[in-house]
């Protein structure tokens, strides 16, 4: 292809962006709706997720400790429990404050009015790093000379693990299921685009124009709608999602969700609607002209 | 030179369009294709362009064999052959100019030999003033004679018009014919189907009448009329 051709080329095809102005607003409203769809929900995905995870770090293993030990051997066993591989941080609470919390969560009631701080264990509160590890970091704490028994709430962290595993094979189905409809969509939606212009290309098989001087107009056009839909919906995903974190905090005063800001993913943001503008307006264009080439 | 030898053409559904059709167009000729709706003429013309191949039999399209021709070389064959329609299918978007130009463009031309053939390609089919008026605001003759200019304008050796005078008054179709037969003048081929058959006798150019898929004859009018007697 020559170079004064090349040019010639690239101008028809941001030439027929304004020449059909129609199909071409159509083409991109088409293109913004399907990712502001799909964006908005990866990005909601994205955060339950992470809130699902930040409510696992939750689950906790109780280490009560021998009651023949002294204080400071007690003491001395949350050394080993740090020294362990899946140990995020290990609370020590000594029996009289463990005393205090029984009577603050009993209320004073006068059935539990005699039990004495030595009654009870010293205990440390260990949280973990990956609580589907919970078992295994359960056995290698009741291994540890000085450590009477456990209680781990296997059942809570393994329900944790489970919503997650479903919420991402759920995410990943959706939005397979979104972006195979907008390609659907906005392939027919270049389809109609290039059936407005089945005439034009009629006329240029007609007086020997080669296939690749057909499509490369027909390409750029689709390439320049299909980023100008990916620039256009990632603003508005962009505005959209940063008023609805503001109206939520707002109304949200136990703090239930933590959203991230949009600045953290952004760059995954910009990839993700760049590449999928590019790839529907090329793809587009170039699949839906074929069915116009065979004259 | 247009060149069938023995071409017999067949569709997917099992009829056949030609029955064995041998016929030359020598460089240079003005020739009339005539006979009934579904004679094959619409045929003769898709074999010509390029968009049909044939079941058997040769096609020979000033040089290129279209029986064996490969997909990359249509767009080069169908340069050497300019076609005109009954419903002149002109764009309305673009202006007179536009539409000619489209056809050099479309081909890779320069924008230097653009703005030089296509003023002298409308001058030459009487268009030179209205250059930048758009085709829905011309006469069906003028739209006729556009659709002309954007076959010659890439110079090709053949012109093909089909059906050319079908949606024109007896006066407009004898100016277009007459402007085709300037254009044969120069040098071109001219191949016209036509079902008028008033423009036929007129003009007392070659013959070659198609029927059921055969030529059923071949020669000027003079010359079939006295075979016939």
């Amino acid at each position: 292809m020559k170079l004064n051709n090349l040019g010639y080329l690239l101008k028809e095809g941001f030439r027929g962006i304004f020449l059909h102005g129609f199909m071409s607003f159509a083409a991109v409203c088409v293109t913004v709706a399907c990712l502001v769809i799909v964006g908005s929900f990866s990005i909601l995905a994205y955060n339950l997720d992470l809130m699902v995870e930040e409510l696992n770090k939750t689950s906790e293993i109780l280490v009560y400790i021998d009651t023949d030990l002294s204080d400071a051997e007690a003491k001395s066993i949350g050394t080993k429990i740090n020294l362990l591989d899946n140990v995020l941080q290990s609370t020590f609470i000594s029996r009289e404050e463990a005393l205090e919390d029984f009577i603050a969560d009993h209320d004073g009631d006068s059935a539990f009015s005699g039990v004495q701080a030595q009654d009870l264990r010293h205990r440390y509160v260990v949280v973990l790093e990956d609580n589907t590890k919970m078992q295994q970091t359960d056995e290698q704490l009741k291994q540890l000379p000085g450590v009477a028994k456990t209680d781990a709430a296997y059942e809570l962290a393994e329900g944790f693990t489970t919503i997650q595993n479903v919420l991402h094979m759920v995410s990943i189905a959706i939005i397979a299921v979104l972006l195979v409809v907008s390609l659907l969509i906005i392939s027919n939606t270049v389809k109609l685009a290039m059936y407005d212009r089945k005439d034009e290309i009629a006329i240029m098989k007609m007086v020997g124009a080669t296939n690749g001087f057909i499509r490369l107009p027909f390409v750029v056009e689709g390439f320049t709608l299909g980023m100008i839909g990916a620039v256009l919906a990632f603003g508005l995903e962009w505005m959209a999602y940063d008023s609805m974190v503001r109206k939520i905090t707002e109304v949200d005063s136990l703090q239930l969700f933590t959203f991230v800001p949009f600045q953290e993913v952004l760059i995954p943001m910009v990839a993700v609607f760049g590449a999928a503008g590019m790839f529907v307006g090329i793809v587009g264009s170039w699949t839906s002209i074929r069915k116009f080439m065979d004259v | 030179m247009i060149q069938f030898i023995d071409v017999v053409k067949s569709y997917e559904q099992g009829n056949n369009a030609l029955n064995g059709v041998t016929m030359q167009i020598e460089d240079g000729e003005f020739c009339f294709l005539v006979g009934p709706s579904g004679s094959g003429k619409s045929t003769i013309i898709k074999l010509i362009t390029g968009e049909l191949k044939p079941t058997s039999g040769a096609v020979h399209v000033n040089g290129y064999s279209l029986e064996r021709i490969r997909r990359r070389e249509i767009p080069y064959l169908r340069r050497t052959v300019g076609v005109v329609f009954q419903d002149f299918r002109l764009i309305d978007k673009m202006t007179v100019y536009e539409n000619v130009a489209f056809a050099m463009r479309v081909v890779g031309a320069k924008e230097k030999e653009i703005k030089e053939r296509v003023p002298y390609v409308l001058e030459l089919v009487g268009l030179e003033g209205k250059m930048s008026r758009h085709p829905n605001e011309m006469s069906g003759g003028e739209q006729q004679r556009l659709a002309i200019a954007r076959a010659l304008v890439n110079n090709p050796s053949t012109i093909i018009a089909d059906e050319p005078t079908g949606n024109l008054d007896p006066e407009r179709s004898f100016e277009i014919m007459a402007l085709l037969q300037e254009i044969n003048n120069l040098g071109t081929t001219v191949l016209v189907v036509t079902h008028a058959q008033n423009l036929v006798e007129l003009f007392g150019k070659r013959v070659i009448a198609i029927d059921e898929g055969l030529v059923v004859r071949d020669g000027t009018e003079e010359e079939n009329d006295d075979e016939a007697e």
